[in-house]
């Protein structure tokens, strides 16, 4: 009998091209590559030189994200891009597809969206499958018992050309979520936690397999959202065990399997499992089920309390410090009323569907405060669409919430939507770094509740206010 | 391709702080290029310029000793966040050729090695011995894995491969390329 394995080691194992020796890496097969505008120019350019094809455009799926913008016109069937630089950008992807054959979902496609958003909804991200992007939040993939992680440029153009990867393997982290999320708390506020209890850096060189009762209990969307943040934990990716609700989520999806190569499919995935006894390098328990709603308060993920709490003395810790100097924030000053200017929901972490109706639970019937911009961004067309279909884009415009095209939008400053020096943003975005949502702006990560409670407040809020 | 690179002499700077995430490193709003080059500038550009665009004189990296520096010593997890590549090449553009920390970022460090950018990872004594001569000329010595310092010095690690390739200045690209045999025959099989 073999020794028992992780989930990690099975979806390496099926991938080996070639095993590691003791001089070299082993070559991993890539299922999937998915491409968007910003990490992929020079990546095709590097082809281009060395008289390089791209190997399998059938297993490339490209869209853009990243520097498009959520308020652009439509004009004559096209989309009219102010900024000439990412014009330049999209057009050398529509350029590079194109030459390739690569399917490529632009601005004008219904199935554009957020690279992330869409694979999943697309039934592109398959449990067991190896999946790639030059994106350090593909991790996200992993919900579905992918092994999936972001890359750089050059590896883009790696997987362009031979479509491997020349890797050495993870180390194999297990964290355990026990109990049930209480009532307001959400998957957002579980990793916030996480990376509360571990850090920033916690889990560098580890993919982190999520485990435990709290995960059953759990939505795809929600298992996206945890699976996402593994990167803001210092993790190589985030992975979960597939199961009946993978498999219903996936079902019927363009890309995913039909008819017989359904279930003989489903019959594969549910071999997908951390095997009983099987050791894990490090290991991690943590209570869900006395979670409260969590916000952060300095300038990396891993500062973050939870939302009646206050913000920590750093001590003599000189990062800590220089980032409620860069907030603005002092010791012992508690988060929750803290007044704020803008509120952003969107971004990889939280613009699905689920998200958006949790936002709108608390929006409907109610007003942004004065002289606050809330800004909601859906994560794909297809969201944007199925949103509009149940009246979220009314409520959150009645409360005078602006409602964009689908996008990274402010959860990076690069396509125009930003905060100001200063300025102040609850977000449901993972990146609370210092000018991240825009030179001199100050972010508190929270989920998407908490996020529109404070756009009604003004102030950063309890959701629990509003959710009875 | 990068020059080849067995032995690296040079004073450092020290960026203390842990967490430097690529944001820091290169701004998002340097990121809608095309190109490889061109973020001399972009480098900590948040950090290094005041909002005039003039040097900051108290960011370590602008004191006149920083001058010729090559090595970045710098706190925990350094490289975090965004898997940009051009935070690599905006380092390496400002004569950067290796960064000193306990820790650096999983994305960072595969950036870093493609790009003739040594990662040179050290426990938290050596760490704190080096931070203590901050005038000193340091050694990074490829072929030994071994940072030496006046008074101190302290064992890395590098995968064989990638350190292969940093040592001759050859990139995987073209190996990748001579797998393709065995590439072929494990989409046949599957």
């Amino acid at each position: 009998m073999s020794s028992p394995t992780t989930l990690l080691d099975k979806v390496w194992d099926a991938h080996v091209v070639s095993p590691a020796t003791a001089s070299t890496p082993a070559t991993i097969y890539i299922d999937f590559h998915l491409i968007h505008e910003v990490t992929t120019p020079q990546a095709f350019a590097t082809l281009k030189e060395r008289g390089l094809k791209v190997r399998r455009p059938d297993r490339t799926l490209a869209t853009m994200d990243h520097a498009t913008p959520t308020d652009f016109e439509r004009k004559g069937g096209g989309v009219v891009i102010r900024d000439a630089d990412a014009a330049a950008q999209i057009r050398a992807l529509e350029d590079n597809c194109r030459e390739a054959g690569i399917t490529l979902y632009g601005l004008d496609s219904d199935r554009q969206g957020i690279v992330h958003v869409i694979g999943p909804e697309l039934g592109v991200t398959h449990p067991g499958r190896t999946i790639v992007c030059g994106d350090s939040h593909t991790s996200t993939h992993g919900a579905f018992g992918a092994l999936a992680f972001g890359i750089g440029t050059s590896e883009v153009g790696h997987v362009l050309a031979s479509q491997c990867l020349l890797l050495e393997k993870p180390k194999r982290m297990s964290v355990t979520f026990n109990g049930r999320l209480s009532k307001g708390v959400t998957a957002k506020d579980l990793i916030l936690g996480l990376i509360a209890k571990i850090g920033a850096g916690g889990a560098v060189g580890h993919v982190i397999e999520y485990r435990g009762s709290t995960i059953a209990t759990l939505s795809m969307e929600e298992r996206m959202t945890l699976c996402n943040m593994a990167v803001e934990a210092g993790g190589r990716t985030g992975i979960i065990a597939p199961d009946d609700t993978t498999f219903a989520y996936l079902k019927g999806r363009p890309f995913a399997p039909q008819g017989a190569a359904w279930d003989e499919a489903v019959a594969r995935w549910r071999e997908l499992r951390t095997d009983e006894g099987a050791v894990f390098d490090r290991e991690v328990t943590f209570d869900a089920s006395t979670l409260e709603p969590m916000v952060t308060y300095g300038t990396s993920p891993g500062m973050g309390v939870p939302i009646g709490g206050v913000v920590p003395e750093p001590g003599g810790d000189e990062s800590a410090a220089k980032a409620l100097r860069y907030m603005n924030l002092a010791p012992g000053e508690p988060l929750r009323g803290r007044p704020i200017d803008v509120v952003f929901i969107g971004s990889c972490t939280n613009s699905r569907i689920s998200d958006l109706r949790l936002a709108a639970s608390v929006l409907k019937g109610r007003k942004v405060a004065s002289g606050v911009k809330a800004l909601v961004v859906p994560g794909s067309h297809a969201v944007k669409k199925q949103a509009e279909a149940e009246g979220l884009d009314a409520i959150f415009r009645e409360a005078g919430a602006e409602w964009r095209e689908a996008g990274c939008s402010m959860c990076l400053a690069m396509n125009g939507d930003r905060l100001q020096p200063g300025q102040y943003s609850v977000s449901t975005s993972n990146r609370n770094f210092e000018g991240r949502q825009g030179q001199g702006g100050r972010t508190f990560l929270a989920s998407p509740l908490t996020a529109a409670a404070s756009a009604i407040n003004g102030r950063i809020t309890d959701a629990r206010e509003f959710v009875k | 391709m990068n020059e080849p690179l067995r032995r690296l002499e040079s004073t450092f700077v020290v960026l203390p702080n842990e967490n430097i995430d690529t944001d820091q490193i290169c701004p998002a709003r340097f990121l809608t290029t095309t190109s490889r080059q061109g973020f001399a500038s972009a480098l900590f550009a948040d950090w290094r310029f005041d909002k005039a665009g003039a040097l900051r004189p108290d960011f370590p990296m602008n004191r006149p000793e920083a001058k010729g520096a090559r090595i970045l010593v710098t706190g925990r997890n350094f490289g975090c966040g965004s898997s940009r590549e051009h935070a690599v090449w905006a380092l390496r553009e400002n004569g950067i050729q290796a960064v000193i920390a306990t820790a650096v970022a999983d994305i960072f460090k595969r950036n870093a090695l493609k790009n003739g950018l040594v990662p040179v990872v050290i426990d938290g004594d050596s760490h704190a011995s080096l931070v203590a001569h901050p005038t000193a000329t340091v050694l990074v010595d490829l072929e030994r894995l071994l940072v030496s310092w006046p008074g101190g010095e302290a064992k890395f690690a590098i995968e064989p491969f990638a350190r292969h390739c940093l040592m001759e200045g050859v990139d995987e690209l073209g190996y990748l390329l001579k797998e393709e045999p065995a590439i072929a025959a494990f989409e046949s099989a599957g």
